[in-house]
């Protein structure tokens, strides 16, 4: 089946449908479903044999944890460094304090360059900001270099995780893509020949096209370093061969020290994809005459980061590396896949990141799309307390809405409040229960349970049945009982 | 599989005594969990006492961003229990809620008394298994299940209370009782309180999901330390004609031959 035949998914948290609503066709996408749990099984059992065998798994986390913190709560001074040591290497600097002012300084540097096409480092960055639209419309054109990142590009598909972007399409649905748009009629769906396919599209670009894109997995304050890890070499590729670099990195990718990378290349390989080391760590400071690209500008992004920053209960957030172990542990991701989040971070950790970055006015469906497992938490190798975060959000979405009129009637609303004004004493909530075994008694059927409920306890029996109430209470039984209590 | 037989009568604990905080779901809709923990506890020697004043300790309200609500709930339980010796509780993501978000409630919320008053009840609250296994130092309950059963690892009891090893010891203890694994364990059931109405329909994908796993292991029960747990999936068990039911783990350690436990619906 083509995966292009379902309607395209908004990634867009501005136009996203709430999360409830985006996770329903998944829900019914047999096919999409599969190929996700498939996905995330393989990954997560290739994570948990590796951090299996590392003794000190916990120490690392909490060096990890530790380090990016550091960062965080020094943010500023250690930019500011690195904006010094960048420039001082032959690299330049801009700051962005929003997706429109970094697609405008990126479209800027592309025409200074004279550029109609670029080559793209994998980059869930430029995504956040919707970078390949706007050079679209600049008429510029981006390639994705990263295998998976190609795989959208040319099936017109949207990421649905943050590592493996395309981890909801098969083989047999990047077979049919490929034939499709690089004209292959009789391309097999084995590895091997998709691989070469891929290989021998991306030669031509790599060779042709002069300016490039990335992202950054971590920029070290200490030296201007900039670090991009990646499995199959065609970052390297874009490294290397191109005369001019941008880099687009989020302000918080900040790490102080080149020695820092020792901790949190371990863990983020591990996390990731499993492996004990990625297989292409590529690491460059400025420009070096005569090797590499010559021209080199770093854009710091904040696009609502420093204002999660400002906030001490959510700050955990940004001590994000991206690694989307969280995601792959998520029952609920395992269900739904990315797409239904409407953002191009999917899973936990974009569930507490994507309302931050819209400033709490968009995405507020998002923080309730848990179950609270806590699966997250405990894998995150930089200790991320998601379900923290996200009850935090929640309060602060309960405080925006609940003063909306419209919010009076809503019966989870008005239930909750219901519920609170009886848990205030034994007697009310005594009163309740009666009350409950009276009204519910309507539901019950003659077996002593209830198969179908109205308004929001449709939402429970539309799949579950629920037992009646019983005809006496547990602290009834024990007034009975006749024990003296205290 | 774990197959055991036992002989061995279950020890009493004098002197000991402690307060039962039944929960208010517990209170109204499995008031049988209450009644075999009151069996259970008083069959190892314990006095229990129990104040009709209880009702919720807030978890619904704080998980759902009602945070005064669940603050003024969260009070509520301390000024009630703050003279207890020890608190025994039978629903691990009550436990759960105290320990994890009391204090961040009572940090932002409460006052220096507050705090401080739940500060000294905080290392008194046990979850029933803990209560058992580590305050009393028991495993063999005296009980009798002739019965083979599968034991559901609730995220709060595994994630946030870290019970480990716990139920199993109480269970393998169980005389009669065939214990048999539930594959991918450690997965959530999907309920997740309000979630599983705001998210009605992932709460029922990751239940189709986990119930499939529950019953491949063709045990007559699925047991749990939590209630929630058991009441979303023993209701599609229900739905389903699953031929499989829910019991809480209380029941199936107040079960003895002479007094079996309770039939429920």
């Amino acid at each position: 089946m083509n995966p292009t035949a379902e309607a395209r998914p908004v990634l867009d948290p501005l136009f996203a449908p709430p999360f409830p609503q985006a996770a329903l066709p998944v829900l019914r996408n047999p096919q999409l479903r599969k190929n996700v749990a498939h996905a995330i099984d393989v990954i997560q059992a290739k994570r948990a044999k590796l951090v299996a065998e590392k003794t000190d798994w916990q120490e690392l986390r909490t060096a990890a944890s530790a380090i990016r913190m550091h960062v965080l709560e020094n943010l500023g001074a250690y930019l500011e460094q690195f904006e010094a040591r960048c420039t001082a290497a032959g690299g330049v600097v801009h700051w962005a304090a929003d997706a429109a002012e970094a697609r405008r300084i990126i479209l800027d540097l592309l025409r200074q360059e004279n550029a109609s096409e670029v080559i793209k480092i994998k980059t869930m960055t430029s995504a956040e900001i919707q970078l390949n639209p706007a050079l679209e419309e600049a008429g510029i054109s981006p390639f994705e270099t990263d295998l998976a990142e190609i795989i959208l590009q040319l099936g017109e598909e949207e990421p649905s995780h943050i590592v493996v972007p395309a981890l909801h399409v098969n083989r047999s649905q990047v077979r049919e893509i490929f034939a499709r748009r690089m004209g292959l009629k009789n391309l097999s769906d084995n590895p091997k020949d998709l691989t070469n396919a891929a290989r021998t599209f991306l030669r031509q670009k790599f060779l042709t096209i002069p300016t490039a894109i990335s992202g950054a997995n971590f920029l070290i304050a200490e030296t201007g370093s900039v670090g991009v890890v990646e499995s199959e070499g065609n970052g390297r590729m874009c490294l290397t061969l191109p005369r001019a670099m941008i880099t687009l990195a989020g302000i918080e990718k900040i790490l102080p020290r080149f020695q820092d990378l020792e901790v949190m290349l371990q863990v983020l390989a591990r996390s990731a994809t499993g492996e004990r080391m990625n297989p292409y760590t590529s690491l460059w400071t400025g420009v070096t005459p005569g090797d590499g690209p010559q021209r080199f500008h770093v854009v710091l992004l904040d696009n609502g980061r420093s204002s999660i920053l400002a906030k001490p209960k959510q700050r955990q957030t940004l001590k994000c590396i991206r690694c989307a172990a969280c995601m792959n542990a998520c029952p609920v991701y395992r269900q739904t896949g990315g797409h239904a989040y409407g953002s191009v971070y999917p899973g936990p950790i974009g569930a507490i990141l994507t309302p931050q970055l819209m400033h709490m006015k968009h995405a507020q469906s998002l923080p309730f799309a848990s179950s609270l497992c806590g699966a997250c938490y405990e894998v995150c190798p930089v200790k991320i307390n998601i379900p923290e975060v996200l009850l935090e959000l929640r309060a602060q979405v309960v405080d925006q809405e609940r003063k909306q009129t419209g919010r009076i009637s809503d019966p989870m609303y008005l239930g909750l409040r219901i519920a609170n004004f009886f848990f205030a004493s034994a007697g009310r909530f005594h009163f309740a229960q009666r009350m409950g075994r009276i009204g519910l008694g309507f539901f019950t059927g003659k077996d002593g349970w209830i198969h179908s409920l109205p308004s929001v306890g449709g939402k429970w029996t539309q799949t579950r049945d629920l037992r009646g109430l019983p005809q006496q209470s547990f602290h009834e039984w024990w007034a009975a009982r006749g024990k003296e209590t205290k | 599989m774990i197959r055991v037989r036992s002989t061995i009568s279950c020890p009493s604990v004098p002197n000991m005594r402690a307060s039962l905080f039944i929960t208010c779901y517990n209170d109204t809709l499995f008031p049988e969990t209450g009644r075999s923990v009151v069996t259970l506890l008083e069959r190892v020697g314990v006095e229990l006492d129990f104040s009709p004043q209880q009702t919720c300790c807030g978890q619904m309200h704080a998980n759902s961003g009602f945070r005064s609500e669940a603050f003024s709930q969260a009070k509520r339980f301390v000024h009630l229990y703050r003279d207890a010796e020890t608190v025994v509780i039978p629903s691990s993501s009550c436990v759960a809620m105290m320990r994890d978000q009391y204090p961040g409630l009572f940090e932002e919320l409460g006052n220096d008394s507050l705090r401080k008053e739940f500060a000294a009840l905080l290392p008194r609250i046990y979850e029933l298994s803990e209560f058992l296994v580590d305050r009393l130092g028991v495993d063999d309950v005296g009980a009798y299940f002739p019965h083979r059963v599968a034991y559901h690892a609730s995220c709060h009891g595994v994630r946030l209370l870290h019970l480990g090893e716990r139920p199993y010891q109480l269970l393998a203890k169980v005389r009669g009782l065939e214990l048999v694994p539930i594959p991918n364990a450690e997965r959530c059931c999907g309920f997740g309180g309000t979630f599983s109405v705001k998210n009605a329909e992932v709460s029922s994908a990751m239940l189709a999901a986990k119930l499939q796993d529950v019953i491949s292991t063709r045990a007559e029960y699925c047991t749990a330390l939590d209630n929630s747990c058991l009441m979303h999936l023993g209701g599609a068990m229900h739905r389903q004609y699953a031929g499989m039911r829910t019991i809480h783990l209380a029941q199936i350690l107040a079960s003895t031959e002479g007094a079996p436990a309770e039939e429920t619906r």
